[in-house]
């Protein structure tokens, strides 16, 4: 097991004896909101691994993603709608695409670049709702695909991004979140053992609009997902959270944004993930930028790793920069525990078997996160995935 | 009647110097409601006795039998002993990072008796034996033994006992490191254990004070992997007014 954690607000360019990077030649930009962005893949390098945002992924596993031609065509869904919430396929050219963020990196251009038309869900209404739309059936091409959500003000509703079968899917979700309105977006990786999936999610929280966001990533070769969050207007509030199972050979990474660059905003940032078996990585990279604007900013992000076995890797970075002293609270935490051979022996001690103390373990660490979904179907269901999981299964 | 049979145990260890023997020939008989305390200098082999019983894996049984009413308890998983009716209170009770007591305690009840508890008797059940231990019901909600005092992880242990209601119970130094209100407690806790449900127990300390409070009938003392000497109550008076100096030349050989 290794576990990487550092805390640094990046080197500004007036720091005393900067220097390049031990990384490569590139001096890291100054705050995390100067990053650069563009929605044309070739404005972005050829990817190489040692950039910072692909430093801990396996570039080499999905070159076809970040550099090749991704084929734009709409993706085979299952929905489960629900009055009040619409989906339909929207043009490139609808005002709504872009609004919520630009990527920052190449695979998120290349979706941007070569996807043909977005998928809108948009949620209307005050009564809770739920909609699931499941993408399915994609197979071994290589594709892009842009996704908004969009939450009319005041209104209220959850959505179930979902991931199933074999796929090789580069993407963008971009989060609308209007004036007022309860959001709730559950992004659920059920990818089957060979997929690759990298996503970015943007989103933008109005004023006074909450948006709880959810990454459950469970199945798949390679998964990344991206949330970025714009706390643009007074008063929003995220709650971003998430549930990560790496088994043998697997990589979960997911890198978390959130900007703060309103008065009074709120954000809660907690992901906690389970690794298992040799080969099995994890990555969290948890960024919080609290703007000159963002006085009154209450903010605390935590990752949280239970490691079950030898042979994994779990990193875990959390960034603070904060750019006014006039905040209500900011902070950050990160611990990576091991289950290990004396918590067994306790467990078992009192008569539960090894795989039921193993079991009890996961489920306890774990649950915090479930629960918050609000779902009980899928509660239940993703709580059997994870004791598949646990089994080997 | 329920009985734990110790045959001629011996015991070895491996460290990182090799193979340490530790137990060299233990032999003891437990019934039921006895009370046998296990005296003896640091170092002497009380805990590998202890961790031998509950099947601790470091610790390799190289020759002698254990035996719980005739049954083999060294071809016994860890959880299988325990589910035969042994119980270890550890002298360092580990952390699980998670894990509810409350879950915990379900499940290992569960998990003994082979059937879930009924809910409402058990709900009574832990309140009860909670407050007996002048435990918070706060502790409930917190994670097993995350962030507790030395004393708490102590109730903790014995809290266990009561529950589990096992036929022996080996207390692995239960009293070190409490303080005299905290001993009361926890001896309460072991002697109502016995009362309610005839228990055998072997206490294991380095000092006589929890003998105040948890009345043995027989004292051995453990010196150097073996039983040196054995006797009634009056032999742990002795061993207050004299400490183990007299069997200081045993345990220049003793292991670790």
């Amino acid at each position: 097991m290794t576990v990487a954690t550092q805390s640094t607000a990046m080197p500004t360019a007036g720091q005393h004896g900067l220097v390049a990077h031990s990384d490569g030649p590139v001096v890291p930009v100054q705050t995390r909101s100067e990053r650069f962005r563009s929605v044309e893949v070739a404005d972005f390098a050829p990817v190489t691994g040692r950039e910072h945002e692909w430093k801990l992924s396996p570039v080499a596993a999905f070159a076809d993603l970040t550099s090749g031609e991704l084929d734009g065509a709409r993706l085979g869904l299952e929905t489960s709608g629900a009055e009040g919430v619409a989906v339909e396929w929207i043009a490139r050219d609808d005002a709504r695409i872009g609004t919520a963020g630009t990527p920052e990196e190449r695979a998120s251009a290349n979706a941007w670049t070569n996807f043909g038309e977005a998928l809108l869900v948009r949620v209307t209404g005050e009564d809770d709702k739920i909609a699931t739309v499941t993408r399915t059936g994609l197979g071994a091409t290589p594709r892009a695909a842009h996704t908004v959500i969009e939450a009319a003000p005041n209104s209220r509703g959850l959505v179930v991004l979902g991931g199933t079968g074999s796929a090789r899917l580069s993407e963008n979700v971009e989060v609308i979140v209007g004036e007022g309105a309860n959001l709730t977006v559950v992004s659920v990786q059920e990818w089957d053992d060979d997929a690759v999936h990298l996503a970015s999610h943007f989103a933008r929280i109005g004023r006074d609009a909450k948006l709880k966001h959810i990454v459950v990533s469970l199945g798949g070769k390679v998964v990344r997902v991206n949330p970025s969050t714009h706390l643009a207007e007074q008063g929003g509030d995220v709650e971003a959270l998430g549930l990560y199972f790496s088994d043998a050979g697997q990589h979960l990474e997911q890198q978390v944004y959130v900007h703060h660059d309103a008065p009074n905003t709120r954000s809660r940032v907690t992901y906690k993930g389970a690794l298992q078996g040799e080969g099995a990585r994890s990555v969290w990279i948890g960024d919080v930028l609290i703007g000159n604007a963002a006085v009154g900013t209450d903010s605390y992000e935590q990752n949280r790793n239970l490691v079950l076995s030898d042979g994994t890797r779990a990193d875990s970075i959390p960034n603070l920069e904060i750019e006014t002293g006039d905040i209500a609270g900011a902070g950050h935490a990160s611990a990576t525990g091991r289950f290990d051979d004396e918590q067994l022996f306790y467990l078992m001690a009192r008569g539960i078997t090894e795989e039921e103390a193993r079991r009890l373990v996961v489920r306890g660490f774990l649950t915090e996160i479930v629960q918050q979904i609000g779902v009980a179907e899928l509660e239940e269901r993703l709580t059997a995935a994870l004791e598949a999981e646990l089994q080997g299964a | 009647m329920s009985v734990l049979e110790i045959k001629n145990l011996h015991v070895n260890v491996e460290t990182d110097q090799g193979t340490r023997e530790i137990l060299r020939g233990v032999d003891l008989v437990i019934n039921e409601g006895e009370i046998h305390a296990i005296m003896g200098p640091n170092g002497s082999g009380k805990s590998t006795l202890a961790y031998t019983i509950a099947g601790h894996p470091k610790y390799t049984v190289v020759e002698g039998e254990i035996l719980l009413d005739g049954e083999n308890v060294l071809e016994m998983s860890v959880d299988e002993r325990a589910r035969a009716g042994l119980f270890l209170a550890m002298q360092y009770p580990v952390e699980i990072p998670g894990v509810t007591v409350t879950n915990f305690l379900r499940t290992a009840k569960t998990a003994i008796d082979g059937e879930a508890p009924s809910v409402r008797h058990w709900v009574k059940d832990v309140r009860t034996a909670m407050g007996n231990l002048k435990m918070d019901s706060a502790f409930a909600e917190r994670n097993v033994n995350e962030g507790f005092s030395g004393g708490e992880k102590k109730r903790n242990e014995i809290l266990q006992l009561e529950l589990l209601k096992p036929k022996f119970a080996v207390l692995d130094e239960t009293d070190s490191g409490l303080d005299v209100d905290a001993l009361k407690i926890v001896s309460e806790g072991v002697n109502r254990a016995k009362e309610n449900t005839g228990l055998g127990i072997l206490l294991i300390t380095h000092y006589t004070r929890i003998l105040r409070y948890i009345k043995p009938d027989f004292v051995h003392v453990f010196v150097a992997g073996k039983i040196a000497e054995q006797g009634g109550p009056e032999l742990a008076d002795r061993l207050e007014d004299e400490g183990y100096d007299r069997y200081q030349v045993a345990e220049t050989a003793s292991a670790e």
